[in-house]
């Protein structure tokens, strides 16, 4: 597949890996990243397949691996494919729900070498974790919390937020020190695939993202050296777009779970971009030769404000899924920035999910399930 | 932070040291991150062994590179990786 890098552009090698194992999950996160039409892909890597995917990364220079999905413990291969990524020396992380997990598996998965679990909590209350989720989850998922720690691994507790759990910011911050998290992610929703559907019920306003916002920055100081606190930013209300994945094919490699080769997560629902599969091509090949991870490196392909703005180096235009999504141009401006002629598409969002609250009849959340995703193959 | 003489300094059990072929350094990974060191801070952060104190870290690098005189930066690196959490006591 030669031809698609032009060679303007310097190369540098992947240092993440997303390795999303399955689509498959017993939770329902209204607010989930998976593509709407997940459901139409089936079929999933075998074992050899992850390891050598895993070993022909590494041996470019990734390092630091997340095994996510879905769930990724509904793969009974998991222990087998952490123990490989421990002895390429990868840094690896299990992103789960905790649902299914176990003591005894924590334990397996220490002795084959896993760095750090992160498990998501939805809310600070047993009812609207268990409702946000659409399963009740929210007492194991605490207990599993604990386990982690108890067995010695960094504890990273994240929590996504959105309008129906942001006002639960104070019990949130205590949850998680009262679990003696390590590391608190407290990550505003990001609007794609399921949270785009359900954007209308999940933003929330301007003035409670700034109260939760005012909250936590006073929380972070508290516990300053015994617990870190990532806070993702929900850019709607940021006049200036987020440096998406750090430059597109710079940094960032996902691997979604059928084995085609994403430049970032939500990426394929760009049209025209022909991603590659792994079962088809190396990685260092879908890396340095692909049209889909040469597509938007540099900054040839950008049009006005961008080609011309004093800022490119900083946001490199901003985020393509979200221009895509918010504009129906891939390659226009992402319109968080104000600099964007379609800037005025965020305000119009914001004022849409303020009605959406107002109004009598709200419709409801659309839950992310296989019935649900079976409407959008 | 500041670097207790009489204790002992260890390296952190939640993170990892670890030489990178790719970048030809050594960096520290934690959950969400990677840090690269130049090859001075990397010797210091290897003799934290749990065994060793400031004095003795001191007189280890010295004597390694055939030098004198680096107890202010060695004491100034090890309180910046306290602070960070690379380090304990
Ligand atoms: S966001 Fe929720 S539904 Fe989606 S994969 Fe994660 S746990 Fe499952
Ligand atoms: S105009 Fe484009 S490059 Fe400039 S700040 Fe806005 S998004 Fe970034």
């Amino acid at each position: 597949m030669a031809g698609y890098n032009n060679n303007s552009v310097k190369i540098t090698p992947p240092r993440w890996l997303l390795a999303e194992l399955t689509y498959a999950c017993p939770l329902q996160c209204p607010y989930c990243s998976n593509p709407l039409d997940y459901a139409s892909y089936k079929t999933e890597l075998s074992t050899d397949d992850w390891k050598r995917v895993l070993s022909q990364a590494r041996q470019m220079g990734a390092v630091q691996l997340g095994f996510s999905g879905g769930e990724p413990l509904t793969r009974q291969d998991l222990p087998d494919l952490v123990k490989h990524a421990r002895e390429l020396g990868y840094y690896s992380n299990l992103i789960t729900s905790g649902y299914g997990m176990t003591e005894e598996k924590i334990v397996q998965l220490k002795e084959a070498g896993l760095d750090h679990i992160q498990v998501s909590i939805q809310a600070s209350s047993q009812e609207l974790n268990d409702h946000i989720a659409g399963t009740a989850s929210f007492a194991h998922k605490q207990e599993v919390a604990r386990l982690v720690k108890k067995h010695g691994y960094p504890m990273v507790l994240c929590v996504v937020l959105h309008r129906e759990n942001i006002h639960q910011m104070p019990e949130i911050l205590a949850m998680a020190k009262e679990l003696g998290a390590d590391y608190l992610e407290l990550a505003n929703t990001q609007y794609y695939g399921w949270a785009h559907l359900n954007r209308d019920l999940l933003l929330p306003t301007k003035a409670q993202f700034e109260q939760a916002e005012a909250i936590a920055q006073a929380f972070k100081e508290t516990v300053a050296g015994t617990m870190k606190i990532y806070y993702v930013v929900p850019d709607f209300y940021e006049d200036r777009p987020k440096a998406c994945m750090n430059g597109w094919g710079t940094t960032f490699l996902t691997i979604a779970p059928d084995g085609v080769a994403l430049p970032c997560h939500s990426a394929r629902q760009l049209p025209g971009l022909d991603c590659p599969n792994v079962n088809d091509f190396s990685v260092q090949e879908i890396w340095h030769e692909s049209k889909a991870f040469n597509f938007f490196r540099g900054d040839d392909w950008m049009q006005e404000p961008c080609r011309s703005c004093d800022e490119k180096a900083k946001d490199f235009g901003g985020c393509h899924c979200q221009a895509y999504l918010l504009t129906g141009d891939m390659y226009a401006a992402d319109p968080v920035c104000s600099k964007s002629p379609q800037h005025g598409v965020i305000q119009e969002a914001i004022d849409a999910a303020q009605t959406a609250t107002v109004a009598a009849e709200e419709k409801p959340l659309v839950f992310r399930n296989s019935k649900n995703s079976k409407l959008f193959v | 932070m500041t670097i207790n003489p009489q204790l002992p300094l260890s390296f952190s059990r939640t993170h990892r040291l670890q030489w990178e072929e790719a970048q030809q350094k050594f960096v520290i990974l934690y959950p969400e991150g990677m840090v690269e060191l130049n090859q001075s801070s990397a010797e210091i952060l290897k003799c934290c062994d749990g065994v060793r104190t400031l004095a003795d870290v001191v007189s280890a690098l010295e004597e390694k590179f055939a030098t004198t005189g680096l107890h202010h930066d060695i004491n100034a690196f090890l309180e910046v990786a306290l602070t960070n959490g690379w380090i304990q006591q």
